[in-house]
């Protein structure tokens, strides 16, 4: 095996050298500000003020069959609600056109008799019929109507003097780290893992990928340069581009969205560092790999993108998904970023979650830079 | 013109085909996309943990215990000590969800003064946090319902749910059709994106400038075949979720292929766009990127729309993905009449006219 002209020691000049050409590459083409710059801006104000799971005005149907005092105060329960925009009909035959059609979540149906049984000693059921094409939203919705009911009945015992009893067990609720239940305060910290993977990953591919179509990288192998001198030459420019975005990031979303960071900067840079480096290195593997910028694209949308959105547990909970998909999940790097990240701004420093994750992303980087270090190493020769 | 303009979309037909990544991009990766990501996409909340403390010894709270065990929607339940165990499990996201019962919680209930049971909820995850708040409390409420009826009381009034369209609540059901609109999407914008961009790149668009091709019959060229690849993408990942989802399509199939050619031609146009302002692949993709973000964020895949704020409600409405994810699901699930259809179709149309006419302008503008 014949290895490259003169290796050498580690050379802190020529590796400066390469870098200062890197950052004018970099800052020539206007498209990586875009990705730098627009595209974290974007997806935090989307995820910050778009993008929004809080429980919030679901469009209800209200049949009540016979109007009585007691339909009233029930009625007027689900009226003053906040999560409920209620339209009120007497048929339901004139509301479930539009549960077909899709413009109401759900259909809440008072029997005619309700009242009448209800106090003579007898159950009154109230009907509610949700869409089940969206599963959460019918769940969402249904939980939101129980919670309301059972107020109603509490309220109605109170109002009866005793004569209606009370349920017997009450529910208390304590929502810890994120007490208005606040979707921006997850998503936000969540979307950072994004952003880093699309300037890791993605340019990072599409860069060097474009250097090999064109032939400049073989030129490149060709000067005295070593491989440790040409990974460290080629990446710090992207590494520093992808700090520099997350630094961004975090203060858009203190300042501007008031997520709390209840952690410290230090941990945050600790890890956003760690998992960057995994992401280049999963970045600089598939540009070697494939040498071809539409395919380098494709195969970092599906490898680095799309598994950092699903697989995550930024948006979707992974522990809902079959096993074999939790499986892979294991080793999606953005996986043990996303949960550091959401613990470092909600929680605060908890080692216990932040140590694992970061054992497990230094673990994916060293293996990433291995493979790709051994794959470049045999294109030399 | 009608025979040039039919070679040229036979050249980009077969451009495409011959081309195996190309294939592969367009044909063989959506479908296979779909198969993988629509069990990511289960909104349904399962498999969660759950933890515990309970300080009570008398039945009540074991009977309630045993029902929440007993829920497959808990994939366990372990029990601490005292609370202080069960608030470092939740820190370090051991269990999603605590619940605490106090000492006096049977005595209370027996003595009808009413129990209190508290949950715990880590808002790390809200969504997933309230949903399983919901499940609790419907455990709770038909605990309660049994618990007065043992002792002849009545509550005034109960709930009985119903969920139509997707009676076992199926999460599959509801992820396939967003799912489906949503690669639909992404298929044809980079066949029409990058297609114009790659020529770009490679010179051979000087080629086809010089031959005898008027600017608007070389976009109905780049417009035609895209459609077509995209068309043949949507049947193959209507066909998998069909026949291997088993997804129910049970409205009008005929209805849904117009509205998406409708849906194709709008997304098309706004490739169109894009690759006449870029120059390069790169340049393309990050386009893409920064299109189809926003547009499947704001489309009511992953969340509501009518959670988003008013004017983000309107951007939504003119965003293509936003409508035919509407009639998918509506045709997929709920067999809709095709007034629904319609009334998300006439947008979709008008969009398709103004980002094709927007591309048609921009191409013709940059070749001047």
């Amino acid at each position: 095996m014949s290895r490259q002209a003169a290796p050498g020691r580690f050379n802190a000049r020529r590796v400066r050298g390469l870098i200062r050409k890197e950052v004018r590459q970099v800052l020539r083409d206007p498209s990586n500000f875009v990705v730098a710059i627009i595209l974290p801006a974007l997806l935090l104000f989307l995820f910050g003020y778009g993008v929004t799971l809080d429980p919030r005005h679901y469009e209800l149907g209200l049949v009540i069959e016979q109007p009585t005092a007691e339909t009233g105060s029930l009625a007027a329960a689900f009226t003053n609600s906040p999560f409920f925009e209620v339209q009120i009909a007497q048929d339901r035959r004139q509301l479930e056109p539009a549960l077909v059609a899709g413009d109401l979540h759900a259909l809440v149906v008072v029997p005619a008799a309700a009242s009448a049984r209800a106090y003579g000693g007898q159950t009154a059921p109230i009907q509610v019929i949700v869409d089940g094409s969206d599963p959460n939203t019918a769940n969402l919705v249904l939980g939101y109507v129980e919670l309301l009911w059972a107020n109603w009945l509490e309220q109605q015992s109170i109002g009866h003097g005793g004569m209606i009893a009370p349920p017997p067990i009450s529910i208390e609720h304590r929502v810890w780290f994120n007490p208005e239940l606040a979707s921006r305060n997850y998503l936000v910290p969540g979307s950072i893992a994004i952003i880093l993977t699309l300037i890791g990953s993605l340019l990072t591919a599409l860069v060097i990928a474009r250097e090999w179509e064109r032939g400049t990288m073989e030129a490149l192998l060709a000067t005295p340069i070593n491989v440790a001198e040409l990974l460290i030459g080629k990446l710090a420019p992207y590494f520093l581009l992808g700090m520099a975005s997350m630094a961004l990031s975090t203060v858009l979303a203190v300042t501007v969205f008031g997520v709390p960071l209840r952690g410290s900067i230090w941990v945050l840079t600790l890890i956003s560092a760690v998992y960057m480096l995994a992401s280049l290195g999963q970045g600089l593997l598939i540009s070697t790999l494939t040498r071809n910028q539409l395919v380098a694209s494709q195969v970092s949308i599906l490898s680095a993108f799309l598994p950092a959105f699903y697989f995550s547990d930024f948006v979707f909970e992974i522990d809902s998904m079959p096993v074999a998909l939790q499986w892979v999940s294991y080793i999606v790097p953005a996986r043990y970023f996303v949960s550091s990240l959401q613990t470092v701004f909600l929680a605060g420093d908890i080692w216990p979650v932040i140590l694992p994750d970061t054992a497990a992303l230094g673990l994916v980087s060293a293996v990433i830079f291995t493979v790709t270090l051994m794959r470049t190493r045999t294109r030399l020769d | 013109m009608l025979t040039r303009l039919f070679a040229l979309i036979t050249k980009e037909l077969l451009a495409s085909a011959r081309d195996r990544q190309t294939r592969f991009i367009i044909l063989i990766a959506p479908p296979f996309l779909l198969l993988i990501y629509v069990f990511a996409i289960t909104q349904d909340v399962t498999n969660l943990s759950i933890g515990v403390v309970n300080r009570d010894e008398g039945r009540f709270s074991r009977e309630i215990l045993d029902r929440v065990s007993a829920s497959p929607r808990f994939r366990s339940v372990t029990y601490f000590e005292d609370a202080d165990a069960l608030a470092r499990a939740i820190d370090e996201q051991a269990v999603l969800v605590g619940l605490r019962i106090q000492s006096d919680f049977s005595r209370r209930i027996l003595r009808g003064q009413g129990a209190e049971l508290q949950i715990l909820l880590d808002g790390r995850r809200s969504n997933a946090a309230q949903i399983v708040s919901g499940y609790v409390l419907r455990i709770v409420q038909d605990y309660n319902v049994e618990l007065m009826q043992s002792v002849g009381q009545a509550l005034p009034a109960t709930v009985l749910s119903r969920t139509w369209f997707n009676a076992n609540s199926a999460p599959l059901w509801a992820a396939t059709p967003a799912l489906f609109a949503v690669l639909s999407a992404i298929v044809g914008f980079m066949v029409s994106a990058l297609s114009v961009a790659r020529e770009r790149e490679l010179g051979t668009f000087e080629q086809l400038l010089v031959s005898p091709l008027t600017p608007v019959e070389i976009l109905i060229g780049k417009t035609l075949p895209a459609l077509l690849i995209a068309l043949a993408s949507s049947a193959v990942m209507l066909a998998f979720s069909y026949l291997i989802l088993n997804v129910p399509i049970r409205g009008n199939l005929a209805a849904l292929f117009l509205a998406m050619i409708a849906f194709l031609l709008s997304i098309i146009g706004i490739g169109l766009f894009i690759s006449s302002l870029v120059r390069t692949q790169q340049q393309a993709v990050i386009g893409l990127f920064v299109y189809m973000i926003p547009a499947v964020l704001l489309s009511g895949y992953a969340t509501p729309v009518e959670n988003m704020p008013g004017w983000l409600q309107i951007v939504a409405q003119s965003n293509p993905i936003t409508h035919f994810i509407v009639i998918s699901k509506a045709v997929f699930l709920r067999d809709a009449p095709g007034l629904v259809i319609w009334a998300h179709s006439w947008p979709l149309l008008l969009i398709a006219l103004v980002t094709l006419s927007a591309g048609t302008w921009l191409f013709n503008r940059r070749l001047a």
